[in-house]
């Protein structure tokens, strides 16, 4: 149920999935809007706040998923060789953008070695700061990987309709119900 | 004979001349020793100030209290070193909001005269480069003193300020308070005579 196999995945990663679906897709969007902000709106600093929290939980959540991905068994791709070459390859890059994004936002704001409240729950400590122009060259970093990770994460949803109508797999079902495509055991 | 004295005379002036002037005059900076400060102060919607700093920057400039007159400064700041300890703020001063650091990395002072007063004190004018746009600025500069220090070299110490009007330098405040339409600029080092 919790655990992946080699048949499908798990409830842990399927949460993780479409929980962080659903915050990046926030984040970008509240991102996009609160930059436009005028100083004098109420979202002026509320957004960030928001923005900066959210973040700092996603890159835990991010971290721990990808330790999860490392030491679970993970579901076996469909499709031929040149698919499935290309699917893990687009995951690596979904993965990698995203710890970019996530850890050169977390580098903006603790450029001078303050940390990041979240929520008020808690400290995240600046561990890297005082590099040259830090908050300037992190924050083009951020906003260009966000942007690309927007546009790679749209292929990703076009691929997995494609995979699951036009070729008529399991794929999203996979992500959907834990272990779907685990076979049923033979009655003893 | 006459030609072989005219001739070490010659030799002997152009090495001492430079020499004895360079001794007289030339001053640079003490950035290692960070004795020396560009800092700004403006108006935060009338409630308070930001204080800011810029933490790279080098110069030079030529004092001699026997020529007065021809006193003279040079600075070259990294704008992108604005630090005002918040890294948001200055990521936001720094972009195209504000100074537009990626366009315009450098600011300048370089001096067109100086006006010697009583007591130490004088006014600087110059060109001051910011953003990209060249303004000439008057700067009333006193001088804090001068000797010798601890470590075998000689000093010499000034300040000075002015205010500096954003819109002047392309800066547009429009959307803020009058109050923060200008700020206050402030410099003070410390040079080693050379």
């Amino acid at each position: 149920m919790w655990r992946n196999t080699t048949q499908g995945w798990g409830l842990v990663a399927i949460l993780l999935h479409w929980l962080s679906a659903a915050v990046i897709i926030g984040l970008f969007a509240l991102g996009w809007w609160m930059t436009g902000l005028s100083y004098f709106d109420d979202w002026y600093n509320l957004g960030p706040w928001w923005h900066r929290s959210l973040g700092v939980l996603l890159l835990l959540a991010t971290l721990l998923r990808v330790a999860w991905r490392f030491t679970q068994p993970t579901p076996h791709a469909q499709g031929h060789r040149l698919e499935r070459m290309a699917a893990h390859a687009g995951h690596i890059l979904l993965y990698v953008l995203l710890l970019v994004v996530l850890i050169s936002g977390y580098m903006i704001s603790t450029a001078n070695g303050r940390g990041i409240s979240v929520f008020g729950w808690f400290e995240a400590p600046a561990i890297v700061h005082g590099l040259p122009n830090q908050a300037s060259v992190a924050g083009n970093v951020h906003w260009y990987s966000a942007l690309a990770l927007m546009i790679l994460a749209a292929g990703h949803v076009l691929a997995a309709f494609k995979h699951h109508f036009i070729d008529r797999r399991d794929t999203l079902v996979r992500m959907l119900r834990p272990r779907a495509g685990q076979p049923k055991l033979p009655a003893k | 004979m006459l030609k072989k004295t005219a001739l070490l005379t010659a030799i002997g002036a152009a090495a001492l001349v430079p020499l004895s002037q360079a001794q007289a005059d030339d001053y640079v900076i003490d950035i290692e020793g960070q004795h020396a400060f560009v800092q700004f102060k403006i108006n935060h919607l009338g409630y308070s100030y930001i204080l800011g700093t810029f933490r790279d920057f080098s110069g030079e400039f030529s004092y001699d209290p026997d020529d007065l007159e021809a006193s003279s400064v040079s600075l070259d700041v990294d704008v992108t070193s604005l630090d005002t300890n918040h890294a948001e703020r200055d990521r936001h001063i720094l972009s195209d909001d504000f100074l537009d650091a990626d366009q315009y990395p450098e600011a300048s002072f370089v001096t067109t005269g100086f006006e010697p007063g009583d007591d130490g004190e004088g006014v600087l004018t110059g060109e001051l480069t910011l953003k990209g746009e060249t303004r000439e600025i008057e700067m009333p500069v006193t001088l804090m003193g001068e000797g010798e220090d601890p470590w075998g070299s000689y000093r010499a110490g000034f300040e000075g300020s002015t205010m500096l009007t954003l819109e002047d330098y392309g800066i547009d405040m429009s959307d803020f308070p009058e109050s923060m339409h200008e700020l206050e600029l402030y410099v003070t080092f410390e040079g080693i005579r050379q």
